[in-house]
Formats: structure tokens, sequence, C-alpha cells
């Protein structure tokens, strides 16, 4: 794995994502300048720096969710767009309907992935909650938890999908030190799950500001400041 | 199937929120009575000018009140950024469109149920042509206000003034349908006009806004 920011990255054996060059700019602002990365497959990146330093931006590009404006973006060979349901993303919003229990999120979205053609790999709903810490039977709208409670539902929303590649925007924030841990202890866990298909291994990339707690599972620790990788 | 699947856990979805939450019903439903209770009495129409003007208040009625539950139809989607989780998902765009539109055919039609034997009261309405044609109008007129209400609540998610942005693009592109609905309707009430032209034509705008919704909705929902 190779960082610049000027030059093109470096090849590696069967990189996760490529970002070549990428600029993302809202308006005048640039959130992402342009920044060269590779990230090898089957590695846990952990990304560092301040608020507003393009964090979330760059998981937001990983994730097809927002375009470059400049250069350009492939995971797992191929846009990230083309590549639904092989990389999950969990964003700062907890992306769960706040009507609906726990259980009813998880199988909806868990009907959305379901697509047939591909493998029929995708986890059970039950299994995510109870990995994550949760009683799947819990009848209680996700409106009704804690800040913690909705952070763990979160983040067996995208481990239930079964992804190559896992964006984890913060996923230790509103959590206390024993469900972080435990987060932590599950990561890197999740990496050592087999994939179907043949695929290289899992590969995380995740943003904290607890550079205690995600270092002691990082393959490589990037600190970012204004839109670009400052080491 | 796939398509077929991800349109039914996107309709049990939404019927299980407005279950749970009663946004859209709720308004749509006093809406839509407060306007038939004020137009009755401030007109107090014979039974012979009811059955002219019925067709038009009753469309009008369902127009407005549908658009204050289309403008609540995606907000539910950006709280808590679910739409993100939606776009990441490999399930295709427009059954996402069409699940949330078939929800909202259900919550408008629930509303109409709740209308018609008032409107019948306060109106004092009995059809005198063929009253089992409102059977057809009414779904084809209802389906052609969700469709193109879905497609363009989902386009002024981006915009500050999403309230006022559905209304101007709405009403607009409505008008041949709303034509053809009013026309119908007062066809059948009144015996005087033949409807079946207006069917024909609600049938043909259904259709081809129908099949622009779901050809342009993946474009639209991606959008930045």
């Amino acid at each position: 794995m190779q960082t610049t920011e000027q030059a093109s990255p470096v090849a590696t054996t069967t990189p996760a994502a490529v970002l070549a060059g990428v600029s993302k700019l809202f308006g005048t602002f640039a959130a992402i300048r342009n920044l060269s990365l590779t990230i090898k497959a089957g590695t846990i990146t952990v990304l560092l720096g301040q608020n507003g330093a393009g964090k979330s931006t760059l998981l937001r590009l990983l994730a097809g969710l927002t375009a470059p404006t400049r250069g350009s973006v492939t995971v797992l060979g191929d846009a990230p767009e083309r590549r639904r349901g092989r990389i999950a993303y969990m964003s700062h919003a907890p992306m769960l309907y706040d009507e609906l229990s726990a259980m009813e999120n998880l199988q909806y979205f868990a009907t959305l992935n379901a697509v047939g053609g591909g493998c029929d790999c995708v986890g059970s709903p039950e299994m995510a909650l109870r990995a994550v810490g949760l009683d799947p039977h819990l009848a209680k709208p996700v409106g009704q938890y804690s800040q913690g409670m909705r952070q763990r539902t979160s983040l067996a929303r995208v481990l239930q999908s079964d992804p190559e590649v896992l964006l984890l925007d913060e996923p230790f924030s509103n959590l206390d030190v024993g469900s972080a841990q435990h987060i932590v202890e599950l990561l890197a866990d999740f990496k050592t799950w087999p994939i179907h298909g043949g695929a290289s291994g899992r590969t995380i990339v995740l943003t904290t500001h607890q550079a205690h707690l995600a270092e002691s599972i990082a393959d490589l620790t990037l600190t970012m400041d204004r839109g670009a990788i400052s080491r | 199937m796939n398509f077929y699947r991800h349109v039914m856990a996107h309709l049990r979805k939404d019927l299980r929120l407005e279950w749970r939450s009663r946004d859209s019903m709720t308004g749509m439903l006093f809406f839509s009575l407060l306007v038939v209770v004020v137009f009755a009495m401030a007109f107090d129409p014979t039974a012979a000018v009811s059955r002219q003007i019925s067709g038009g208040i009753l469309w009008m009625t369902l127009l407005f009140a549908s658009t204050m539950a289309l403008n609540q139809a995606w907000t539910r989607e950006q709280r808590n950024s679910v739409l993100d989780a939606q776009r990441m998902a490999p399930a295709s765009a427009a059954a996402l469109f069409f699940g949330k539109a078939l929800a909202n055919m259900i919550f408008v039609t629930g509303v109409e149920a709740v209308l018609a034997p008032l409107f019948t009261v306060f109106y004092n309405l009995h059809a005198l042509g063929q009253g089992w044609l409102l059977l057809i109008v009414m779904p084809l007129g209802t389906w052609a206000l969700v469709a193109n209400g879905t497609f363009f609540a989902a386009l002024g998610l981006r915009t500050r003034n999403r309230e006022l942005m559905l209304p101007l693009v709405l009403f607009p592109i409505s008008i041949p349908a709303l034509l053809a609905m009013i026309q119908a309707t007062t066809g059948i009430l009144t015996g005087e006009i033949e409807p079946d032209l207006w069917i024909r034509l609600l049938v043909v705008y259904d259709v081809v806004f129908t099949t622009a919704c779901l050809l342009l909705f993946d474009t639209l929902l991606n959008a930045e």
C-alpha cells in the first residue's frame, strides 16, 4: 500500500481500491485535493484527521455515493457504483428507520441486498445483531434506542450484507469503552471471515478520532489534513 | 423476480412506517374533509349543479391532499440518511420508485374510500351515466397523481424549498391528466359527456409517464 499526493499510485497485488489524482470540490471548497491512494485487499486502513480533513468525503467516494470532480476511483476493479452489494458503508447517521425495530430494519435491507444470480451468502439479521451484542428479539423501535445501540445496529446492517469492502465512518463514536473494544475485536475477526467467490480478502477502511482503539487492528494508519494525506 | 421482491419489500416497509406514524394519512384526511365541507357550505349547490362541479372539486381536493402526502414520502428516507443505504444496495432504483408509488397509491385510495360516501351525501350525488366506470377512472386518475408526484417529490430532495418545488412542477405536468379525470368523472355523473375518450387519454398518460419515471429514476436518485 502506498500513498502520495501527486504521483500515480504504486501498483500492488490485488488492490481493493485505487484513487488516481482524485479531487472533490463542493463549490469552491476542496474536500479532497489531488489524492492518489492504493488500498490493498485484505487490509484494515485507518484514517485519522481533524474534522473537515476530508475523511468522510473519501469514504463516500469509495462507496460511490459521490463522484469525484477530477480523477478516478476504482473499487474491486470497477467503478464503485458497479460494485453495489460488495461494498458496505456505515456513516455518521445510523441509516435506519426510527419507527422500525432493529430486526425489521435489518430484514428490509437483507431483502434489498439479496439479488439472484450471485451467491446466496448474505448473513442473517439475527446473527449480525448477536455479533454486535444486541438482542434480535428487541421489539422497541430504533428511534427509542440509545446512541450506542443505534450505532451497533447500524454496524449489524453493514455486516449482514457480507461485504468485501467495508467502509466505516466513526464506528466507535457514541460507544462506551467496553462496547468499542468489542467492536474492535469484531472487526479484526470480520477480516478473517471467508469470502465466497475466491476474492483475495476483506478490506476495511475506517475513520476515527479514537486512534488508540483502531491502531491495534490497523495494517496502515493514514492522517488526512485539508483533503490530502499528510502522513 | 428480484424486481417484484424488492418492490414488495419497499411497499411493506412504507405501509408499516405509515401504520406506526400515520404522518401522511392523517394530514390528507383532515385536509380533504375540510375542503369537502367548506365547498358544500360555500356553494350549497342543487343536485344538477353538484353533478357539474363535483368532479372538479373531487380531483382538486385529491391533488392538493396527495401533494401533502407526497411531500412527506421521501422525508423518511432522508432522515438518518437511509436513502444512502438504499443507493448502496444492489436493488434497482426503479423498484424503490415503484414500491413507494404503490404505497402512495394505497394511502390516497384510503382517503378516497372515506371521501366518496361523504361526497355523495354533501353533494347529493348519484350518477346519471355509467357509474361503474368510476371504478376505472378513480384508480387511473389516482395513479397519474401519485406516479408523477412520487417522481417529482424525489426531484426536490436536494432542493431547499422542497414543499414549494413539488406543486410548481407537478401541477403543470398533471394538467392533461387532470383534464381527463375531471371530464371523465363529470361525464359519468351527468351522463352528458361520453367518458371513453377521456379514459383512454388517462390510460395513455399513465403508461407514458410511469415508463418515463421508471427509466429515469436511477439517474434522478444518484444525481448530485
